[in-house]
């Protein structure tokens, strides 16, 4: 393989990745559409097309394996290569997670609706937006738009904690809403953990772009 | 042991080519230090100044500093030199009438050794830092050193570097006329031979300089761009044309 052959590979595993980053975010449109409308068919999509994310990352794993064996990739090449193995596997969690939120919402729709103090239509935006911006970082390789998304998880695990409190405080007060109460709450907490997923997909474009490791909170660079 | 090499302001001629442009690098006791860069760059002039086998060129010379442990290079007896700081090159050039033994024995008699078990003592020393004494060790002087395969000779030819005691071990592309096995076997040996000499190695291949090497240094045009530990040049260079070099963008 040429070094143009190479260029090829690498743009194929970007445009795969991207492909698959798009199946990961419809997947959570759609589940929080099922949670909004209460209608069952969308979580049937989601429930169909995660074997086509789960497929993607396969297909991702390996070419870049291909790419890692035989082109012997350094620098630049070779960190962009791992940042998109860590993303493939964070990507397909996500997927993961929608059809989680699925579940619960097949769950809520099978009882009488019932009226909770949280607002998970905005929670997700600001998941969806957050999933967005890591994966337009990635697209366009730009660090700082990626140092933009970790500063918004601190806002989703707000959100989360303050989940939380109401909907226990619901579940103590009124018994019979328990069982909604607990779905709810299980939907922000893979709601935050998607958030999380978007934060692990920045910080491998801060790697990937700098060649530095910001994870856990610190800027390490090889010494 | 080793002794480390202090570069400072080197500059190499080829009449009045400027080859290598004020070059200033320290390389480290007992460690490995790679040199890659495209062809022509300059690193192979930059080892053949170490031990001044540049000037044998016609019309060839250099200036600056070169200091080797406490000698400077350039101040003295350039067979001095060249005892204190072997070298290996690309193409394994045994001396192809001698045997085994009289390969590794010839720079200890050329440089007046006479005692006969001292010679042997140090053949066999040498044999097995170049780790080729096992292979051998019953045909010293059945055979000559030319029957031998590539990497083999190759080997006979780390030896007879080895048997003068130097301080530095300078390799020139030693593993790229061999088979991915005695690649393999050479690159086993400079780890090993880091524990008694400094060796500093001319390599095209950058996945070698990666894996024998602590300290790389890039070579474009007669500069040296970047001297930086191996791991940090490999993953993330500071010099935009370290990266387009070892990433294949050019060169």
């Amino acid at each position: 393989m040429t070094r143009s052959r190479f260029q090829q590979g690498l743009d194929d595993l970007k445009e795969r990745l991207l492909r698959m980053g798009g199946l990961a975010e419809q997947a959570i449109e759609r589940s929080v559409e099922a949670y909004t409308t209460r209608d069952a068919k969308y979580c049937q999509m989601v429930l169909t097309r995660e074997s086509e994310i789960n497929q993607s990352e396969r297909e991702i794993d390996e070419l870049a394996l291909d790419l890692l064996a035989m082109q012997q990739p350094m620098a630049i090449d070779l960190r962009f290569i791992l940042a998109v193995v860590k993303i493939n596997a964070d990507l397909e969690r996500v997927g993961d997670q929608a059809v989680n939120i699925t579940q619960r919402v097949l769950d809520l729709i099978s009882e009488p609706q019932v009226e909770l103090p949280v607002d998970i239509p905005r929670m997700a935006a600001s998941v969806s937006a957050m999933v967005q911006r890591a994966l337009e970082s990635f697209l366009d390789g730009k660090a700082e738009v990626a140092e933009a998304v970790l500063q918004m998880d601190n806002v989703v695990d707000r959100m989360k904690d303050e989940a939380f409190v109401v909907l226990v405080q619901r579940m103590i007060n009124e018994p019979h809403t328990t069982r909604a109460a607990l779905n709810v709450l299980l939907i922000a907490r893979n709601l935050e953990r998607i958030a999380d997923h978007a934060t692990n997909i920045a910080e491998d474009v801060i790697f990937w772009v700098r060649g530095a490791d910001v994870r856990h909170g610190g800027a390490h660079y090889p010494a | 042991m080793g002794v480390g090499i202090e570069v400072r302001g080197l500059n190499a001629y080829y009449g009045k080519l400027l080859a290598l442009k004020s070059i200033d690098m320290t390389v480290a006791p007992n460690q490995v230090t790679a040199v890659i860069g495209p062809s022509g760059c300059g690193k192979s002039t930059f080892v053949r100044c170490l031990n001044r086998m540049h000037e044998t060129i016609p019309e060839a010379r250099a200036e600056g500093t070169v200091i080797v442990g406490d000698m400077n290079v350039y101040d003295n007896d350039p067979v001095e030199v060249r005892r204190r700081i072997g070298m290996v090159f690309q193409k394994p050039n045994p001396f192809p009438t001698m045997s085994i033994y009289g390969n590794v024995a010839a720079g200890l008699k050329l440089n007046g050794f006479r005692n006969r078990k001292l010679i042997d003592e140090l053949v066999e020393r040498s044999l097995k830092l170049a780790a080729l004494w096992d292979e051998v060790k019953d045909e010293l002087h059945k055979k000559s050193g030319a029957s031998l395969s590539g990497g083999q000779q190759q080997r006979l030819c780390i030896a007879r570097s080895l048997a003068v005691e130097p301080d530095i071990l300078l390799m020139d592309e030693p593993a790229s006329a061999l088979d991915p096995i005695s690649t393999s076997k050479i690159e086993e040996l400079i780890f090993q031979l880091k524990q008694h000499y400094t060796v500093v190695i001319v390599t095209h291949n950058m996945q070698q300089a990666a894996r024998v090497a602590e300290f790389t240094g890039f070579f474009l045009m007669g500069s040296l761009i970047e001297y930086e530990k191996t791991e940090k040049i490999f993953t993330t260079p500071s010099d935009k044309r370290t990266e387009d070099y070892i990433t294949g963008r050019f060169g």
